[in-house]
């Protein structure tokens, strides 16, 4: 059948045929129109993974540690003293692109309320952003709009925002990406889960039901397009007000123990929410329509099936609390409303003014057919990556190419960015933005401390899926072990182009057998996690970008390390080679305005000898300050450790390389630190006994940056660079 | 010598001035905002945080909460009441401290570290300082611009009514550039001519602990509790 011939209700909700026959071979029957709209989000990428599923399963999730792998609201991990930690990251790309400032907001509702779901206290937010070239109008007007997005809800709400990366690239130009991570604390007994006994009432609790957001989940699962701008009405409106009124509700309600289970409304609101609680539940689930709160008159079961309105949750009472839990609201001024109540038959019904609209087994809803499509690497991708670079002139004026570097958009300094969010609300940060390479937050009551770190690099990934993925992982895994963090688990968000196209669907599976590589030789299992795919429209197609937050542990919060120098006269040490690759590198980009070439290979146990080196050096007591060689090389890192304080600093690095390479090449594995004089032995001979290559390279002191080299003396006063690094994002963001 | 911490719908810096109390050994409790009485309660904290959502204008709705009446007969009676950010636009809002909050000349939230000379060292917020003392202490707000009719400006400083005053670090080069909003005369924090309401933008509440970065608010807190205990 042709797209001409196609039933109309085919055509009005792109159920493509042969999924239309599988449903109705589910059902036995035709569906209504109803029954057709909830398949229509379900069977939605957002919400069924089909297109992913079956690679995921390739993805390591056990571990000692973890309470609760992907498939509830958020993961869990067990961090000791009886405290757990719920963390997730979520995709909110194309709402962001049709409308920044509510897309980002409630990309950071929505996140919140799969920690709240858990039964965890939310305690830190980041954020993952990619945006096109800096200098377009389009550009400052997506990077003002979602700024202020996540801005508006994470600063009301409460809950800081205490680190995050933003990327410039010309392949977003058209789709940004929003990924919001938040990370919650729980006690180990007080985890919930999306479950319901039989007979129990479920309770819608929050804010009313309204007409936006309707379908929003489907609308994530297709590629921008000129029509896009039109689905306006399909981006939800954030409320941070009612969003920390629930999130307050649901949590006093846990701690209360007026709960048995607790889900959140987010993608595709009551049809979602509802029919997983019951699925998971191995139950069915009664829903009476007229009994949800309505912000409007006239909503018919559709709109209200499919309406994702925010600020909304699904809890249900242990028997006999119902009376308490609606008390409860009652105080926080909010609805608790038992719209539907848990059925031994295993279907999904929903009843209006008495007649039932619709009825599917709960089971159809959830098991979505799922693809394994043939993929195929895009030739031009190929082509830049063979790349020759050796014949590369290498620039005469090296003096110049630093300053250069640190102004550009992606090394830039992120103050600009991060001065608009909250990041010390909750009064547990302690290592705040600009001044670690990852976030640390204590938590109160024990010695204990979290690092968390989410990173990837689209360079790598667009040349490279698969190691650029396993880059991913290894750097944000480094970036939590540099403040003294041991990495305990991740979550992922995966981005990337239309899965049904064949390089698309390549791009994803190299992605996460990438992540799968490096999640099985650093012992990292994922927990939590979302794949944003059709990031792609006729003339683009997003770099694969897994957007990876880690999340490590600090047994002992005393010994951390920061990213500035702290004291002149300590010792600076790289541990790694000299030299850098110049292929997928920042350099390249900047100075050469090239984007060839493979990036760095990267040995992954290596990485993890690195890693355990630099951790056990501040454990020891020993490291205070340590920071992670990553774009811009060598020089770039040792700026970015002089620049939080003002203290310089004198190397000599002596290699036959190309001084380019040397100076501002990239590879991995390579973390910078220094050590005072007392310490500096024992430091070089515990790498030793990891068998790490490393480098004493010079010393802490002074007002510049000096850096010696077989054949010039470059030396740069901080004064200038901090000029050159301060200066590009104010003008974005003034 | 109990101190209420009052808690708005919307307050979100409430746990956080908990926190910093109890950890100086004074007895708080939260009370929340359709409270009627504060027997018992011998000091009101109002946090930070964004009352009822702040989207009228921020502060402007709480100051009807039912609770605002016992903090305004505490703060008669003479006992210690302080509004930190929020809480601060919120005591201006209810008219026990002059002026207003307006938006940051920057026009957007800003969240940063600053410095404070603390102007008076006589009022029991803060004692525990010494005259002229600099204070490291963050700021987190979008509505922080202390601002003032000319003669009610004039009256605060014969008053010696401002506490706290935008600075610049004892070593920086420059004197331009600390004042974080646009605060006329660099105004952070001011008192009632009695001296027991005071309202400060920065988040003292933030800054107890060495562990976050600084310690320079605890005093303000110990301060607080010295003279409770000279109440009791």
């Amino acid at each position: 059948m042709t797209q001409e011939t196609q039933p109309p209700l085919l055509q009005e909700t792109g159920i493509p045929l042969d999924e239309y026959q599988a449903i109705v071979r589910l059902l036995g029957r035709e569906p209504n129109r109803l029954e057709l709209y909830l398949f229509k989000v379900m069977w939605s990428e957002h919400c069924s993974y089909k297109n992913s599923r079956p690679l995921l399963r390739l993805l390591p999730k056990e571990g000692p540690a973890v309470l609760q792998g992907p498939g509830e609201n958020a993961g869990v991990v067990e961090i000791g003293e009886g405290w757990a930690v719920a963390f997730k990251i979520e995709s909110h790309n194309h709402p962001s692109a049709v409308e920044p400032v509510q897309g980002a907001a409630t990309g950071v509702g929505g996140i919140i309320r799969d920690i709240v779901a858990m039964g965890a206290r939310p305690i830190a937010l980041l954020n993952s952003l990619r945006f096109g070239r800096p200098d377009h109008p389009r550009t400052r007007y997506l990077v003002r709009g979602v700024v202020e997005g996540i801005a508006h809800y994470g600063n009301a709400i409460g809950v800081p925002t205490v680190g995050g990366e933003v990327y410039f690239h010309p392949d977003y130009q058209e789709n940004p990406l929003v990924n919001a991570m938040c990370v919650g604390l729980l006690r180990v007994e007080e985890l919930k889960r999306s479950r319901a006994s039989l007979g129990r009432p479920v309770y819608y609790v929050g804010s009313k039901t309204g007409r936006d957001g309707i379908g929003g989940a489907a609308f994530a699962s297709e590629e921008l397009s000129e029509e896009s701008e039109s689905k306006r009405p399909s981006v939800q409106v954030g409320d941070p007000f009612l969003g920390k009124l629930t999130m307050e509700l649901t949590l006093e309600a846990i701690r209360q123990n007026l709960v048995e289970g607790v889900q959140d409304m987010g993608a595709a609101g009551l049809t979602s929410s509802l029919s997983e609680l019951a699925h998971k539940s191995g139950l069915g689930l009664e829903l009476h329509l007229d009994r949800v709160p309505q912000r409007e008159a006239g909503m018919n079961p559709i709109e209200l099936m499919l309406s994702e309105s925010q600020e909304r949750m699904v809890l249900v009472p242990r028997p006999g609390q119902e009376q308490a839990l609606e008390a409860l609201a009652a105080r926080y001024g909010l609805d608790a409303v038992p719209v539907a109540h848990t059925i031994a038959e295993p279907v999904f019904r929903v009843i209006q003014a008495g007649q039932v609209v619709a009825e599917v087994p709960t089971a159809a809803l959830a098991d979505c057919p799922t693809y394994t499509r043939e993929g195929r690497e895009d030739p031009a991708i190929a082509r830049l990556r063979a790349v020759d670079l050796n014949a590369l002139p290498v620039p005469s004026n090296l003096q110049e190419i630093l300053p250069r570097l640190l102004s550009s958009p992606n090394l830039c300094s992120r103050a600009p960015i991060y001065e608009r969010y909250d990041h010390q609300v909750g009064t547990n940060t302690v290592l705040v933005p600009g001044w670690g390479d990852a976030a640390i937050l204590r938590i109160k009551g024990t010695q204990r401390g979290l690092a968390v770190k989410v990173d990837a690099n689209p360079r790598y990934s667009k040349l490279a899926p698969r190691l650029g993925a396993m880059h991913a992982l290894a750097e944000a895994a480094r970036n939590v072990s540099v403040v003294g963090g041991r990495p305990l688990a991740y979550t992922d968000g995966l981005n990337c182009g239309n899965p049904e196209t064949p390089e698309g669907y390549f791009e994803l599976s190299e992605t996460i057998r990438g992540l799968a590589e490096a999640s099985r030789a650093l012992g990292l299992p994922v927990v939590s996690g979302n794949v944003s795919l059709y990031n792609e429209g006729p003339n683009y197609r997003i770099p694969p970008t897994p957007m990876v937050g880690v999340v490590g542990l600090l047994e002992n919060l005393e010994h951390r390390a920061q990213q500035g120098f702290q004291q002149a006269g300590d010792f600076i040490v790289l541990i790694g080679a000299l030299e850098g690759q110049l292929g997928a590198s920042e350099y390249l980009w900047v100075v050469h305005g090239q984007e060839a070439g493979s990036p760095p290979p990267l040995d992954l146990a290596q990485e993890a000898r690195a890693q355990a080196a630099i951790r056990a050096l501040i454990e020891q007591g020993w490291v205070r300050t340590a920071h992670d060689v990553a774009e811009g090389g060598l020089a770039v890192a040792l700026a970015e450790m002089c620049l939080p304080r003002g203290l310089g600093a004198t190397l000599e690095v002596r290699s036959p390389a190309r001084p380019d390479a040397v100076l501002f090449g990239e590879a991995p594995s390579r973390i910078l630190f220094s050590v005072n004089q007392a310490h500096l032995q024992a430091a070089v001979k515990l790498l030793e006994n990891h068998g790490l290559p490393y480098h004493i390279l010079g010393q802490v002191g002074g007002s510049t940056l000096t850096i010696l080299t077989p054949k010039a003396r470059l030396e740069w006063p901080l004064a200038d660079l901090r000029q050159a690094w301060e200066a590009p994002l104010r003008e974005v963001l003034p | 010598m109990k101190v209420a911490v009052i808690q708005f719908p919307g307050s979100n810096c409430d746990q956080d001035a908990l926190w910093a109390l109890r950890l100086v050994g004074l007895e708080a409790e939260l009370v929340w905002h359709t409270e009627r009485s504060l027997e018992g309660f011998q000091a009101a904290l109002l946090p930070g945080g964004f009352s009822y959502g702040d989207y009228l204008r921020a502060g402007a709705l709480a100051k009807f909460s039912p609770v605002m009446q016992e903090v305004r007969r505490l703060a008669q009676r003479g006992y210690p009441v302080v509004g930190i950010c929020n809480g601060f636009q919120v005591l201006t809002e209810a008219g026990l401290l002059p002026g207003a909050l307006l938006a940051n000349t920057n026009l957007h939230f800003t969240c940063k570290e600053v410095f404070l000379r603390v102007e008076r060292t006589d009022l029991p917020f803060t004692r525990a300082y010494t005259p002229g003392q600099v204070l490291r202490i963050p700021i987190a707000h979008g509505e922080g611009r202390y601002y003032a009719d000319a003669e009610t400006l004039e009256r605060l400083e014969q008053n010696h009514q401002v506490v706290f005053r935008y600075t610049s670090p004892q070593e920086a080069p420059s004197k331009e550039g600390y004042n974080p909003n646009g605060s006329l005369n660099d105004i952070a924090g001011i008192v009632n001519p009695a001296g027991n309401v005071l309202g400060l933008m920065p988040h003292p509440e933030r800054a107890v602990e060495s562990v976050l970065g600084s310690a320079d608010g605890l005093p303000f807190f110990r301060s607080l509790k010295q003279a409770l205990e000279v109440v009791v």
